[in-house]
């Protein structure tokens, strides 16, 4: 029987032939990941054991991207607390401050994960990588404890889903708007502890940075992972920055699948999730009279170059609505280093924007943009639960970067179309 | 396993940003996060539960980040087990990894706030004495039990390594 990219990628980590899904494997991991929100209980843990050593100093990675730069004192003493932890056992790829970005953004982008890899992220968006065509998976800090000691992680191999995307895009529909889609038709738990599956002319024709987003909000579905077979764009991409070899893994055309779900793309219009679950999606022509108060583009999800470049189309020569905050956050410095040589930085502050160091900050409610009680966003981040920018009674709507820099301008949720502006 | 204790009943999607908001993520300290358990779904939760009380909810338990702080907030106010129709997945692993008891029932719409329960694991039951009612929970796989057995997955690890 055939098998599936990501059944073909944990055989090969744990040493077998074949895996089949519910089988429960011990794999080896070719990158680790934590933040400065999870990596100091995973730290807490690792040395409680008595370990001298990490099991490879060169396949650790740390970001200290939440709360920083620093929001308060905890959360300095957190981020020192990884510092001195990355100096004591020479973990060699932790991002100081200055060379800092987004995790998920950050990692493709210096070529620390490659199509592929298996990668255990002690954070939930770890499964942005399946995008390059590597097996990549969020835990909690404990596995991630264990992982430093021994360099690898227990699984329990997924069943996967296929989502077949056919048809030609409309205009401003971007892979946010797909996963936003997928994530209203299945429910947020609809992809419960499976491997999401995306291919077809919907996900070929797309950009890197549209496929990250798509692999990025695999987990608001329940997923385990998200994953899309490396392609010509994917090579290319991986070309520039890789550190390391790369393999390529497709899936047989007789591999099983829990489900096969297809999808006409030339239905699908942007989409905005409203408050608070990121299934309760609706096309944005039915979004009217929803007055905000701020508006996000940025995160791991959509704070790429693709995305700056859709927010700044929108946003140039026009201003942002009286009494709203527009916050633009590229995601890691390359990004916001490219924003400046193209022009685009010159476009936000004229527009009206506040422009941030990288971050997660707003996304999680942490720092840079926190709503007070009552007031409403849109953002371009991945989740609207109950209190996630801020205060438990204020609300988040989710969409892609055109529709949120759209929605600054009108003071309202709508598009781009109603400023007269084609894709 | 046997456990006694009251229910306090919550409903579906339960998120980790609901159990523990992350304005209280710039700490990891069990008992401060224990002061903020289920905060933005109940803000009282931390003053009325008791040691050995059980949180019940409906599907998808835990969805959302992989904070562990969710379940290390949940274990340090006293709860002795979740019961839930269905757990999301990191939230599940976290929870064995930690030694948080988990149990799968989908009978869970049955059970209301200030039910006295009785867990037993062996036999799979779960009593309802309230209502005088009992309910099956779904079997842990046995690696979950070694891994439980073992207090964790650290200490797991460590008897592996033979350290």
């Amino acid at each position: 029987m055939g098998m599936t990219i990501t059944e073909k990628i944990l055989a090969d980590h744990c040493g077998k032939k074949e895996v089949h899904p519910c089988e429960l494997i011990m794999a080896n991991v070719d990158l680790v990941l934590a933040n400065d929100v999870t990596a100091p209980i995973a730290i807490k843990e690792f040395e409680k054991t008595g370990a001298k050593k990490v099991f490879d100093k060169e396949k650790i990675a740390l970001v200290p991207d939440h709360f920083t730069p620093n929001k308060d004192i905890n959360s300095a003493e957190q981020a020192k607390l990884v510092r001195e932890f990355a100096k004591k056992y020479g973990i060699v790829h932790y991002f100081e401050i200055g060379e800092m970005g987004i995790e998920h953004a950050l990692l493709p982008e210096k070529g620390l994960v490659v199509p592929g890899d298996l990668v255990i992220g002690a954070d939930s968006h770890t499964c942005t990588y399946g995008a390059l065509g590597a097996f990549a998976t969020g835990v909690g800090s404990t596995d991630v404890a264990a992982c430093f000691l021994t360099g690898q992680a227990w699984f329990k191999v997924p069943e996967s889903i296929k989502f077949i995307i056919y048809g030609k895009r409309k205009p401003f529909v971007y892979g946010k708007d797909i996963i936003l889609y997928i994530i209203g038709k299945i429910g947020v738990d609809g992809a419960l502890y499976k491997a999401m599956e995306f291919e077809g002319e919907g996900i070929s024709e797309l950009s890197m940075d549209s496929r990250f987003s798509i692999a990025n909000m695999a987990i608001e579905a329940g997923g385990k992972s998200g994953i899309i077979a490396p392609d010509e764009k994917t090579i290319e991409y991986v070309k520039q920055r890789a550190k390391k070899s790369w393999k390529v893994y497709t899936s047989d055309k007789d591999a099983k699948y829990s489900e096969i779900y297809e999808i006409d793309l030339s239905k699908v219009e942007p989409q905005v999730a409203y408050p608070h679950l990121p299934e309760n999606t609706k096309p944005v022509s039915e979004a009217t009279n929803i007055k905000i108060d701020q508006a996000v583009i940025g995160s791991c999800t959509n704070g790429r170059m693709e995305d700056m470049r859709i927010a700044a189309k929108i946003l140039k020569g026009r201003k942002v609505a009286p009494y709203v905050r527009l916050i633009i956050i590229p995601a890691t410095q390359e990004i916001y280093k490219n924003c400046v040589k193209e022009g685009l930085i010159d476009v936000f502050i004229d527009a009206g924007a506040v422009v941030s160091t990288p971050t997660c900050g707003p996304c999680l409610g942490g720092h840079m943009g926190i709503l007070a009680k009552g007031e409403k966003a849109i953002a371009t981040t991945n989740r609207n639960f109950v209190g996630r920018m801020g205060h438990p009674e204020s609300e988040v709507y989710l969409s892609n970067p055109a529709i949120a820099a759209a929605s600054a301008v009108l003071g309202r949720i709508g598009s781009p179309q109603e400023l007269g502006i084609k894709e | 396993m046997f456990l006694k204790g009251k229910a306090w009943k919550y409903g579906d999607d339960i998120n980790t940003d609901l159990i523990i908001p992350a304005r209280y993520l710039n700490t990891s300290e069990p008992s401060e996060l224990a002061k903020h358990c289920m905060e933005d779904e109940d803000p009282e939760f931390p003053k009325k539960v008791s040691k050995g009380d059980f949180i019940v909810a409906g599907k998808n338990f835990g969805c959302g980040s992989s904070r562990e702080h969710a379940p290390i907030s949940i274990k340090a106010a006293g709860v002795s087990a979740v019961i839930a129709k269905s757990f999301a997945r990191i939230f599940y692993r976290n929870a064995f990894n930690m030694g948080l008891l988990i149990l799968e029932c989908n009978e869970t719409d049955d059970i209301s706030t200030g039910d006295e329960l009785e867990v037993d694991t062996e036999k799979g039951i779960i009593k309802n004495i309230t209502k005088n009612k009992t309910y099956q929970i779904t079997p842990i796989p046995p690696f979950m039990e070694e891994l439980l057995g073992s207090g964790g997955l650290m200490e797991y690890v460590k008897k592996k390594k033979g350290s």
